[in-house]
């Protein structure tokens, strides 16, 4: 069905040799390609299936073959018509790693492997869709292997998206992965702990049984044989299951130094005891301890369940779904970073660029961003979060490796069986009766071991149906055999045949080998039954790619690239011969870490690196898709002020940006800066009142009612220089008289107006310090406050704006408020505006400030803003970020106020 | 001026100014462009007593001496001991060998007295259980003691060694005290001044203090009492009579008993003007350099010229309350608050020619409280005099409360405290931002560079 497979997998090269880029062309970021084409250019989604972009978790399941869970954004909407298991299909097909668990021959256990997740891009053209997959695989301990592959695609319509965003999709998703990875070790312990629970106790009953059987019938009965083999079996299991337990809790060790995942293993002591406690000496021990630790911790206990020795069919179990193999809390969080991880990859990729660049160039200046920029790292707040979250859960992990005692406490029993473990395949598993509810869920519904399981799918199943046939009992003689025999031919052949070819392809190709089993299954009735060919091919393909080192580009993936405005400085793909395919040496980089000029610092004196800078704020990353903000445009643009007035009063309850203790996100700001357009437009006195805010002048917002007074001063709140991260310097609703120390504190207030006794107070104190403040009110329209003459800030807030949409205005106004910033800057850091140079005096100080702004085209009010940012620049760079408010001053000029009216 | 709050809707374009006072907001000539505000008592601060170039103490009704620089606004001690409000704070200067050390005497309606080293926040020396709760203290350091003035007047050495006392006097006791020459010192008990001599031996180790004349020619209580000069003391009293007294004779100062004529008439006018609030007669606070003296009175300012006997200027209404604390800059220059929450800088002017004359009131310059009800007295309009105008150069508000007192530090700034716990520190603008300049290159070269 699918020709010529899209299957890119990356392998790390490098030496793309030096790139000198030319100073004075504009940087590649800037550089807008002509765009020849009519058509909408943001239509590249439209022969794609699906609206935007989501993510898909898929399994490869041992049953049905491959199959999408879930996706996120969990709506079916968002998919369209794009069929998921398809494009399950061609992302599993991918697993090139195709992790081996199991009997590696030559090891005499089962082993697990830590597999690492494989990253890779695939590319779809018939379906318009691209997608970074990143494979992993988790324990479950009735999976074949004890493995279940899965896989996380973010798949896009924009394959640029993909293939420029490698790095940080790749980074978010490992993380993403090793948080669902920690909670299923630790899902897999706890599942090995019940599990050995059961096995002691049944070996407990079978011990009893088989003393009665010697006891009733003499010692070399065939039941009490029976009961004996039984009962070897059963320590034999334990011993692997322990070995398994040992191996799953000492993975960490080695993982942990990685800071990433520290945050990840917060497993609560009590398991580290079970397990202790689990690999220790004896079981009855082990019981006593186990009941005794229970009822210490209060935890609810564990009821051993009577494991009988019974196959079920492989198709008749249930395997658990993604939730049940992953503990509940790490699951959550998980699901919660996809969350993040697809809201930070949404929009167009041009805005993603964007809004990289402005991080990036947003982080150089750092000595100014406090005054307009959004707070860093909104990343590390989350993660910070989390990881306080969950070490309030509980103290970080214990997975240690057992001791070598406990090793050495294993039951002297078993090692009379370890010999012919590692030819056995098949185990019986003595299956457990009806079991309480407090078993694991999936051993409710399925009958059978793991190891069984395991062979089961592996072998073919004219082999399979052929072990069906097999009774208990007839297995059991088989063992019988076997421990009689010891470690000989005979106990190879109760393996099947086609598992030992199995063994010998891992071998020689692992990656191959995934595919070869359903292949087998080509006559069986299943849903599984449409890829196996595809399969082959596919994985031929992969083991071709992984034995040259190179990485596959479908045509689809590299046709956009002539267009593609950052694609130059890279070295041209390298063709190959057939059919368009081509293979391209070379990892997905970053836009930041390729551009040099965007590594080096922001230097004073250069000013070349400011103009890139303060054309650009687009402080973090788009939280807006295109689609949302279009739909939003159409209700609030079309609306006219009295409509705004009905629906603002519904909005008017909606979160406050200043809730106490909540940092103010940019999409608040957003939504201000809606506010604040209308505000523009409606008060011909906003300037002044933008004045009052940019020269540090306390402004206050008088209204008796609530919602308009938060409102207004949610616009202004935009304007207000040093605004915190929490909106600290606004205070949004205030019906009390204000302090002093209030207006040293806020530099924006919310006051009610009330017709009580309070009034008089309240109203004393703005008379008081009207020379500290700017009133506006709210109720009459009116706003008292120096003036201001200049153009300045008639760019910053003119009524007559063509602008018709908030978070425009918003980019507006933070881009001249950077521009601002960046005089600021200049101003504070040249040493002759401040400080005389030797043979000068303070009048040529003065002269130099005044032809400074003179050089601006600033009024004299103008100045006093870049005084007034100035003096907040001094004050954060010499006390570093802001002390508290204690330590601050207030500074004021004496001006006269001026009483505005509509 | 603020009906457009209310609602008004009468066309504002420029803000109403004060039509009793100028105080728009334009300052040109306030300096004051900063404020800090420094938080620490817990209830009224009442005094403030500077250390050296850059420290001060406030004390107040929470019994708290905080030790604060002015520089940087940080509090730097925290002087706890005393139980109950301070009623008197002094520096206490002792030179030894070019080392000069000052340290501070507190006195506390807890009836004790301590010394306090402002370095190291110890409390070196104190004495308790005293018969009454000292209201002023006086130090005399060409002697190295110092005086306490409760019900009684008390003589203690630097040691806390009590040299000598006097008998108990009536319950009001010692306001004040005054250093005069000739080992004399005047202290104001209720209505009268009297004069004490100090009788020191050779050796300074025996001191003994014994009245030595009273003088009563005040007809109400005294509220204050300050030395001039060398020669001459001022008192001042609850009705408004202000009294310039030679130091050495203590007679009434030649010219000033013409002033003073006119006291036996108060009876009948007190009457007059029973309805009045005495205290707007009062004479709270009084203020010299040895050539002008400023008397708060009420709510208003006065300043006469000791060496020409003369009212130089005066403003019956230059705050909107009582006037709590004055002090002269300059020649020309002086600053005084008030309850109501102001600091005000005045400045005496020329009068401007074809000037009005600033107030109808000023004849009867020595009994203010008539003067305002009184109109003027054409006989005796002193156009020789060359009144000069007191211009409000600017004002400082800030506080919510009354204003107790305030500290000048020169260039580096003002410090005001007040009955709203508070204290402010107000600085030049300028020059702090230029400070602030220096501070931030001399970090940038620390850092070397931006970075």
């Amino acid at each position: 069905m699918i020709g010529s497979p899209d299957v890119v997998a990356f392998t790390k090269e490098d030496d793309f040799g030096e790139i000198f880029p030319d100073p004075c062309v504009l940087p590649e970021e800037f550089a807008v390609p002509l765009f020849t084409h009519a058509a909408n250019p943001w239509t590249k989604t439209a022969y794609a299936k699906f609206s935007k972009d989501f993510i898909l978790i898929s399994e490869f399941s041992e049953q049905v073959g491959p199959q999408p869970l879930l996706t996120i954004p969990d709506d079916s909407k968002v998919c369209g018509t794009f069929d998921l298991n398809y494009f399950s299909l061609r992302i599993m097909s991918v697993d090139y790693q195709a992790s081996f668990v199991g009997h590696p021959p030559g090891s005499s256990y089962p082993r697990l492997n830590f597999v690492e997740d494989s990253k890779v891009v695939l590319g779809d053209s018939k379906e318009g869709a691209f997608a970074y997959v990143h494979h992993l695989t988790l324990y479950d301990l009735e999976a074949r292997g004890f493995v279940r592959p899965f896989c996380i695609a973010y798949i896009s319509a924009d394959e640029r998206k993909i293939m420029q965003q490698f790095q940080k999709l790749s980074s978010e998703f490992s993380k993403a992965s090793e948080c669902l990875k920690s909670g299923n070790r630790k899902a897999f312990a706890n599942e090995l702990l019940k599990k050995l629970k059961d096995l002691e106790y049944t070996r407990s009953v079978l011990h009893k049984e088989s003393e009665l059987q010697k006891m009733n019938n003499g010692c070399y009965s065939t039941q009490a044989i029976e009961k004996a083999n039984e009962l070897a079996n059963m320590e034999k299991s334990i011993y692997e299951h322990k070995d398994l337990l040992r191996q799953i809790t000492s993975y960490p060790s080695r993982k942990r130094k990685d800071p990433e995942c520290v945050a990840y293993e917060p497993e609560k002591p009590t398991d580290m005891t079970d397990v202790n406690l689990a690999l220790s000496s004896n079981p009855s021990e082990l019981e006593d301890k186990t009941v005794s630790g229970d009822e210490a911790n209060d935890r609810p206990s564990y009821t051993p369940q009577l494991i009988k020795a019974k196959s079920a069919k492989c198709f008749d179990k249930r395997l658990k779904t993604l939730e049940e193999l992953c503990e509940t809390t790490f699951f959550e969080h998980t699901m919660e970073q996809l969350k993040f991880i697809e809201r930070s990859f949404r929009g167009d990729l041009c805005y993603m660029y964007t809004s990289q660049i402005d991080r990036a160039l947003v982080r150089r200046q750092k000595i100014t961003n406090f005054l307009f920029e959004e707070e860093e790292e909104e990343e590390d707040w989350r993660e910070h979060g989390l990881t306080k979250q969950f070490e309030a859960a509980g103290p970080p992990a214990v997975n240690q490796p057992p001791s070598a005692s406990d090793m050495l406490a294993e039951p002297m029993s078993l090692d009379s069986y370890s010999s012919c473990l590692d030819t056995i395949q098949i185990k019986p598993e003595p299956e457990f009766a009806e079991g309480p509810p407090e078993s694991s869920p999936s051993e409710l519904t399925q009958e059978t071991s793991e190891e069984a399981a395991d062979t089961e799918t592996k072998g073919s199943f004219s082999s399979e149906r052929s072990m069906e046939a097999v009774s208990p009992g007839n297995l059991q003689m088989q063992y019988r055999d076997t421990e009689v025999v010891g470690m000989s031919s005979s106990s190879e052949e109760c393996t099947t045949l086609a598992d030992n070819a199995f063994l010998d392809q891992c071998e020689a190709d692992p990656s191959s080998a995934l595919y070869e089993t359903p292949s087998v299954q080509t006559e069986t009735d299943r849903a599984v039954h449409t890829f196996p060919l595809l399969e082959n091919d596919l994985a031929m393909n992969a083991t071709d790619v992984y034995q040259t080192g190179s990485v596959q580009v479908d045509t689809a993936c590299c046709m956009g690239q002539e267009g593609f405005i950052h694609e130059e400085p890279l070295p041209k793909p390298l063709r190959d011969g057939c059919g368009g395919d081509m293979v391209v040496k070379q990892e997905p980089l970053s836009l930041l870490q390729r551009d040099p000029s965007l590594q080096g610092d922001y230097v004073l004196g250069e000013p070349a690196l400011e103009s890139p800078s303060t054309a650009l704020s687009l402080p973090e990353l788009n939280s807006n898709t295109l689609s949302e903000e279009m739909a939003r445009i159409n209700v609030e643009d079309a609306s006219d002020t009295t409509s705004y007035m009905s629906t603002s009063t519904s909005s008017d309850r909606a979160p406050s940006p200043f809730c106490h203790g909540n940092p103010v996100t940019l999409k608040q700001k957003k939504r201000a800066g809606q506010s604040a357009l209308r505000f523009i437009r409606q008060y011909p006195f906003a300037q002044q009142a933008i004045f009052c805010l940019l020269t540090g002048r306390t402004l206050v917002v008088l209204g008796a009612e609530e919602g308009t007074v938060r409102k207004l001063v949610n616009a202004l709140s935009i304007f207000v220089p040093n605004l915190g991260k929490y909106g600290e310097t606004v205070q949004p609703w205030l019906s009390t008289p204000f302090q002093l120390t209030d207006l040293q504190r806020w530099k924006l207030i919310g006051l009610q107006r009330m017709a009580s006794p309070t009034e008089s107070s309240i109203l004393h104190s703005l008379i008081r310090y009207s020379r500290y403040i700017g009133i506006l009110d709210a109720d009459n329209k009116t706003m008292r406050c120096p003036p201001y003459k200049g153009a300045l800030l008639g760019h910053l807030a003119d009524h007559r704006t063509q602008i018709k949409r908030g978070s425009t205005y918003f980019l507006h106004v933070q881009s001249m408020l950077t521009q601002l910033t960046a005089k600021a800057f200049l101003f504070t850091f040249c040493h002759h505006f401040h400080l005389p140079l030797s043979s000068e005096d303070k009048e040529s100080v003065a002269a130099h400030r005044t032809s400074f702004f003179h050089h601006l085209g600033y009024t004299e009010e103008e100045s006093k803003i870049v005084h007034f940012l100035s003096e907040l620049i001094k004050q954060h760079y010499v006390q570093g970020p802001s002390k508290g408010t204690s330590q601050s001053v207030l500074r004021f000029n004496y001006t006269t106020s001026y009483l505005y009216k509509i | 001026m603020l009906r457009w709050i209310l609602g008004g809707r009468e066309a504002q374009g420029v803000v109403e100014k004060n039509s009793v006072l100028f105080s728009g907001e334009e300052q040109p000539k306030n300096c004051f462009t900063e404020l800090q505000v420094l938080k620490g008592h817990f209830d009224i601060v009442r005094y403030l007593v500077q250390i050296d170039d850059f420290r001060f103490a406030s004390a107040g009704d929470d019994g708290l001496v905080l030790v604060w620089n002015v520089e940087t606004g940080e509090r730097l001690l925290e002087l706890r001991g005393h139980t109950q409000q301070i009623t008197a704070l002094v520096p206490y200067t002792i030179t030894q060998e070019d080392l000069t050390h000052t340290s501070l005497i507190t006195a506390s309606s807890d009836r004790s007295v301590s010394l306090w080293d402002p370095d190291t926040g110890n409390r070196v020396q104190t004495v308790s259980d005293l018969q009454s709760s000292v209201k002023c203290l006086l130090v005399l350091s060409c002697h190295n003691i110092w005086l306490s003035g409760g019900n009684g007047l008390c003589v203690w050495s630097s040691g806390f060694q009590l040299l000598s006392k006097t008998e108990q006097h009536s319950d009001t006791g010692v306001t004040a005290m005054v250093e005069l020459p000739r080992n004399y010192v005047a202290a104001a008990v209720d209505r009268e001044i009297i004069i004490y001599e100090l009788k020191v031996s050779s050796t300074e180790s025996d001191v003994s203090i014994i009245a030595f004349r009273h003088l009563a020619n005040h007809q109400d209580s005294i509220r204050a009492l300050i030395n001039v000069s060398d020669k001459l003391f001022a008192s001042g009293s609850h009705i408004g009579e202000l009294i310039i007294w030679d130091s050495v004779e203590w007679t009434i100062h030649a010219d000033d008993q013409i002033a003073l004529e006119d006291l036996p008439y108060d009876g009948p006018l007190e009457i007059r003007l029973g309805s009045q609030k005495q205290s707007e007669v009062s004479i709270q606070h009084l203020v010299s350099d040895g050539e002008l003296v400023v008397a708060a009175v009420g709510s208003g300012l006065y300043v006469y010229n000791v060496q020409n006997k003369c009212m130089v200027a005066c403003r019956k209404l230059a705050h909107d309350s009582d006037i709590l604390h004055t002090k002269l800059l300059s020649q020309s220059k002086l600053m005084s608050c008030s309850e109501d929450g102001s600091v005000k800088m005045w400045e005496l002017q020329e009068p401007l020619l074809l000037a009005e004359p600033t107030t109808a009131g000023f004849f009867g310059m020595w009994s203010f409280g008539r003067s305002n009800k009184q109109g003027p007295s054409p006989k005796r309009i002193p156009e020789a005099l060359g009144l000069k105008t007191l211009e409000l150069m600017g004002d400082l508000i800030g506080h919510s409360g009354a204003v107790q007192m305030f500290l000048n530090f020169g260039e580096r700034g003002l410090v005001t405290c007040s009955t709203d716990h508070l204290l402010i520190v107000w600085r030049d603008g300028e020059r702090q931002s230029s400070l602030r300049g220096q501070e931030l290159f001399q970090k940038l070269e620390e850092n070397q560079g931006l970075s």
